[in-house]
């Protein structure tokens, strides 16, 4: 098998695995009662917040852990509104983020009054400054603005995104799910007042992630109970995910730099080979300022999902984002929203890699795409059309 | 998600290809929802669809339905030919997620396309059939883009 998404989630290390184990089987006590066994787990829990923090430059009292991604983004926006909404009710993100912030957005609209801007971006999936900028009203009260996009990988720049933010006295949540660990994070240099993360997208286990708030945002807690959390967010904690995403923080700092150099080789490799050896295909976002491991492409008069389907058939775990493997009609908002047509969008194909895959990975995936995009064209009335036209 | 007749349909399409100078051909679906399906019919003086065969862009379950319905056609005449409607498509392929039930409609309406263009072309008139709305031949054709 050759595991080309991990956007969607990642092998949890060995090494992470390990570090959890003695959280459910020895050491399982409540990191809230009094005694040794329990104290044991709340250090390790001190433990794992500390080691996060340092990876983004953040005090270990701001990172807040929650159930994933799509609650810290969540927690963020609501929150968030709600603590500042006598100041105003106008909230600016983008066309390209993910569900856990639209659908977001879209409910403050629908039942809190909110105003949303949707920032177009460029065909490379970038964010203009200078839109933001212009965006900005007197209600003006939170700008969420995705660190890097899931789907293709463009980075979006957050440094003047922030002093942007900054400059306006406006509070800057952004959802770094997929560039934590990634690519080089500091909340105070960027301004970053809020950010979201997730544990099982940097090898750490599903079902935990954090919010990091700065000191002085002024969020209450979005689940009530108890005092976990310095009362801002309540449930027993995870304490075997929060180890393990300590662990897998940790690990993906120290590895960053080796780990995702040989990452971004095999990407160009593999992107390179694509563009000069199959016709019809387009790179989708940023060449450069992409995230390490992404790779989108989207193949003319073919659809994405039987694409797929042959891929797996040889052992490739890839994705698409194509309208029929998410079973609405319409493709992929942010293909949409870098402005490809819908016939296009249907056949993308988006592999994201890791520092385990190998060039020679890459060749066989190359030759196999080649094969699979022939037949695919073969069968295809689009392309059938296009060679007619060319004849002519 | 499918069953092991739409993967079989799936990876050894039946059928695919053209007919030179076919008796009938329909395209149906468009671009932007993602399926595109064309049928070329070949029709003998008795009314008996002799060959059949199809080009699909589209997902799995539409390339399925595609080389199914093909199948089903093939040796019919126009009056059993129209009565393969998407519920058959989907019968004889153990079933679709419901999710692609439209593919099994597309199927239905890509026959009725070719078999209406048949007609027109021999000035005739086949009883039952209506005109199928999404002939894309019918819309403007869009552009294609080049990389």
């Amino acid at each position: 098998m050759i595991y080309l998404d991990n956007a969607a989630t990642t092998k949890t290390a060995p090494q992470v695995v390990e570090a959890m184990l003695p959280y459910f089987s020895e050491i399982y006590g409540n990191p809230s009662s009094v005694y040794e066994l329990a104290q044991n787990a709340k250090s390790a829990v001190t433990q794992a917040r500390e080691d996060i923090a340092s990876v983004i430059g953040a005090r270990a009292q701001d990172i807040y852990f929650t159930a994933g991604g799509t609650e810290a983004d969540n927690w963020a926006i609501k929150a968030a509104y709600e603590a500042y909404k006598s100041k105003g009710n106008h909230i600016i993100t983008t066309k390209i983020e993910h569900h856990a912030v639209l659908h977001t957005c879209e409910y403050l609209e629908k039942t809190q009054g909110a105003k949303v801007t949707y920032l177009d971006v460029d065909e490379n999936g970038l964010v203009r400054p200078e839109d933001l900028e212009a965006a900005i009203t007197p209600e003006t009260i939170l700008i969420s603005i995705m660190f890097a996009n899931n789907e293709i990988g463009t980075i979006e720049p957050i440094a003047e995104i922030g002093r942007i933010a900054k400059e306006h006295g406006i509070l800057f949540h952004t959802d770094a799910v997929q560039a934590f660990g990634q690519v080089p994070i500091q909340v105070d240099e960027m301004n970053i007042d809020m950010l979201s993360s997730s544990a099982h997208k940097i090898n750490g286990p599903k079902g935990i992630g954090f919010l990091y708030i700065r000191k002085g945002v002024k969020i209450r807690s979005f689940i009530h109970g108890g005092a976990q959390e310095r009362k801002r967010r309540a449930g027993t904690e995870n304490v075997p995910g929060i180890v393990g995403y300590g662990c897998a923080a940790k690990l993906a700092a120290e590895t960053m730099q080796e780990r995702t150099a040989k990452e971004i080789d095999l990407r160009d490799y593999l992107i390179g080979r694509i563009l000069k050896e199959i016709p019809y295909v387009r790179l989708n976002g940023d060449p450069k300022r992409r995230l390490p491991n992404n790779v989108n492409v989207s193949f003319q008069f073919i659809e994405g999902e039987s694409l797929l389907i042959m891929l797996d058939m040889e052992g490739i775990c890839a994705s698409s984002g194509s309208a029929c493997t998410s079973g609405s009609l319409d493709p992929s908002h942010v293909l949409l929203a870098i402005g490809l047509p819908h016939e296009i969008a249907h056949g993308s194909l988006r592999m994201t890699l890791s520092a385990e895959n190998t060039k020679e990975e890459m060749d066989l995936v190359v030759e196999k795409l080649k094969e699979i995009v022939e037949k695919l064209r073969s069968m295809s009335p689009l392309y059938e059309d296009f060679m007619k036209k060319q004849k002519k | 998600m499918y069953s092991e007749k739409v993967m079989d349909h799936f990876q050894h399409p039946r059928n695919v290809g053209e007919i030179e100078n076919a008796s009938g051909v329909g395209t149906v679906g468009n671009a932007k929802c993602g399926d595109i399906m064309r049928m070329y019919l070949d029709i003998n003086d008795n009314g008996i669809i002799q060959d059949c065969k199809f080009k699909t862009f589209g997902c799995g379950a539409a390339v399925a339905t595609s080389s199914m319905a093909t199948e089903l056609v093939k040796g019919k005449t126009i009056q059993e030919a129209l009565q393969v409607t998407n519920k058959a498509v989907m019968e004889a392929l153990d079933g679709l997620p419901p999710v692609k039930v439209h593919c099994s409609l597309l199927a239905e309406e890509a026959i009725h396309a070719a078999l209406w263009d048949y007609a027109e072309k021999h000035g005739i008139k086949i009883e039952g059939l209506v005109k199928p709305k999404s002939d894309i031949h019918e819309g403007e054709e869009e552009e294609e883009e080049e990389y």
